[in-house]
């Protein structure tokens, strides 16, 4: 009794921890895929909202043009969040190289697996609510697997392609962004008009990627069998039952 | 045939003693010593000038129009003294078979050393027969023309494009000049029209360099192409600071703001309106206050209404632009995601959280 009413005062219950299950865990997430993913996180919602407000400005300035800067400063923030999301993708690919295999997930997908598709199937059930429990997983799980590299990786691909592309319009021939992008991807795309909209496009697939992203990270945390949202933080895997 | 720069100089009138005087003070301005005088005066004795065949497909001659328009340098300078226009239906006082011999005559004398300038394009449907001219498809008199010229200059928009006659559905399947001949060198003036300073400008540099202008990777001159309206627009500083046109006609129209929010596409246009101007520099379109329609792009018809900042995108099928497309996508997904985490609160209310999950599986 007293180390009840203890434990309710202060909190300790050396007791209580005795007797609770143990909870297994892994080492899954490096420190740099962590950093990666929020520096990454940061740089989509800056380049999402800067991005929006270019396409649609924001409500005009009043006084002198030379007293603001206001597209110009909302242009900078879209280009240096660019940059960021495209150097992060770089060291991203690197540490896959030389991370552990989790890291990997990231930019392959074992497509001619059947055991693989096995486990996207099992997942679907899961989603739909025809099967009662998921597997457990310790990288990603094979629909989120399927989820990172079809639609993030390659939208954003295509995001840093087609945003150079158009930066490098401003930045004229003979800056790099020009001769390694726009020569070749505003032709290909027919015009810069639509290099533009499909820019704008890009945005809204990841958009919606983020919201499938959070929710089903929000969702496995509760309802799976292992941790989700804070293994991004302290790069370990728990493991309810 | 067809005379030397220094038959077309005595022509008019300048004598011999200042022709020699000319070349010794290019010599002098070009930095050459005195054996380059002869040289330059014997260059521009034997030298013919370029034979140019102007040729018009499906098109509205706007083009010309804007060509014969020319400050700087005159057209007539360049019609008259700088090169030899042997062929232009518009303009010329030959007609019927006399006017189609020339076409033959030219093309078996300057083999290979001729320009085919082209205004409007070719109609492939229907064997060529949108576009007739002296009995046959404007198609096959391009082909033939084409065959031994040392150079193509697509004017405007059509030839460059296809422009208005091109756009969907473009029921005579008008094509690009590009796309009906592929072994010569092509050099594209796109615009409705082209400045006419650009076309003048283009004639002049092959004329006196004898080679294409430097061309960027679509074949338009980099000297006239190579940055966009955006780039040197009078009225960047408003797009920087923020302060646009919000609506025709408002205080910020009469203020001369920038014309991004009523659809200016001039920041994906590439052309020189911005730098040369038109009607002798006079003014152009953002200067007297309407957006740019990026009449130089390809396309330029098919993108929605020249005042949506946010143009169609025609692949779904309905006029919609890019962002409604991905808010309808994005609330549909949003919309699924709160229905399934409904559902899946739901499941978890109705079976006890442990029960539904394997047993001795750790």
């Amino acid at each position: 009794m007293t180390d009840h009413s203890m434990a309710n005062a202060t909190g300790v219950d050396d007791d209580a921890v005795a007797h609770a299950p143990s909870i297994k865990s892994i080492y899954v997430y490096e420190a740099p895929v962590r950093v990666w993913h929020w520096v990454n996180a940061l740089a989509i919602t800056v380049l999402c909202l800067t991005g929006y407000f270019i396409g649609s400005p924001l409500p005009s300035v009043p006084g002198e043009a030379s007293d603001s800067f206001l597209m110009g400063y909302i242009r900078f923030a879209h280009f240096s969040a660019g940059y960021v999301l495209a150097i992060g993708l770089v060291g991203r690919a690197y540490w896959a190289l030389v991370g552990n295999h989790h890291a990997r997930e990231l930019f392959t997908l074992p497509l001619l697996s059947l055991a693989y598709w096995r486990e996207v199937w099992a997942m679907l059930r899961w989603y739909s609510f025809t099967r009662p429990y998921p597997n457990r997983y310790v990288g990603h799980n094979p629909l989120a697997r399927f989820a990172m590299v079809v639609v993030f990786l390659l939208t954003a691909l295509f995001m840093v392609a087609s945003g150079f592309a158009l930066y490098g319009e401003g930045a004229q021939e003979g800056h790099w962004a020009h001769l390694l992008f726009s020569s070749w991807l505003i032709p290909l795309m027919g015009q810069s008009q639509d290099v533009h909209t499909w820019h704008h496009l890009g945005m809204w697939v990841i958009v919606c990627f983020v919201i499938l992203h959070v929710y089903a990270a929000i969702r496995e945390d509760i309802m799976g069998r292992q941790s989700v949202v804070s293994t991004m933080i302290s790069g370990y895997r728990m493991f309810k039952k | 045939m067809t005379e030397t720069f220094y038959e077309v100089l005595r022509r008019q009138g300048i004598t011999r003693r200042s022709f020699l005087k000319f070349c010794s003070l290019t010599a002098t301005s070009l930095g050459l010593g005195s054996t380059a005088v002869p040289r330059i005066a014997h260059a521009l004795e034997t030298r013919p000038r370029t034979p140019v065949l102007w040729l018009h497909g499906l098109e509205c001659t706007c083009c010309s129009e804007s060509f014969i328009r020319s400050a700087h340098p005159l057209t007539k300078d360049v019609v008259l003294s700088m090169l030899s226009l042997d062929y232009d239906d518009t303009l010329m006082a030959a007609a019927g078979h006399q006017a189609e011999a020339i076409l033959e005559e030219v093309r078996a004398k300057y083999k290979g050393n001729y320009i085919v300038a082209v205004e409007g394009n070719p109609p492939l449907n229907e064997d060529g027969m949108f576009c007739i001219q002296s009995g046959r498809p404007f198609v096959e008199k391009l082909r033939e023309t084409a065959a031994d010229c040392k150079a193509i200059i697509s004017w405007g928009s059509c030839a460059s494009w296809g422009c208005v006659q091109a756009a969907r559905p473009n029921p005579t399947r008008a094509t690009p000049v590009h796309k009906v001949i592929h072994d010569k060198p092509i050099i594209k003036v796109p615009g409705c029209p082209p400045i006419a300073e650009v076309m003048t400008g283009v004639v002049t540099y092959m004329l006196t360099f004898d080679r294409i202008p430097e061309l960027d990777r679509q074949g338009r001159p980099k000297m006239f192409y190579g940055q966009r309206i955006h780039d040197k627009c009078y009225r960047r500083p408003h797009f920087d600071a923020g302060q646009f046109v919000e609506q025709w006609d408002d205080e910020n129209a009469r203020r001369g703001y920038c014309l991004y929010k009523v659809g200016c596409k001039g920041p994906t246009t590439y052309n020189a309106c911005s730098t040369v101007r038109w009607n002798e520099g006079v003014s152009f379109p953002i200067q007297s206050g309407h957006g740019c329609i990026g009449c130089s792009e390809d396309g330029f018809w098919d993108k929605g209404a020249f005042y949506d900042r946010l143009t169609d995108i025609q692949q779904f099928g309905v006029e919609k632009n890019a962002d409604e497309v991905g808010l309808a996508a994005a609330g549909a997904v949003g919309a699924a995601v709160a229905a399934h985490a409904a559902a899946s609160a739901l499941s978890r209310l109705r079976s006890r959280p442990g029960t539904d999950q394997p047993k001795g599986e750790d």
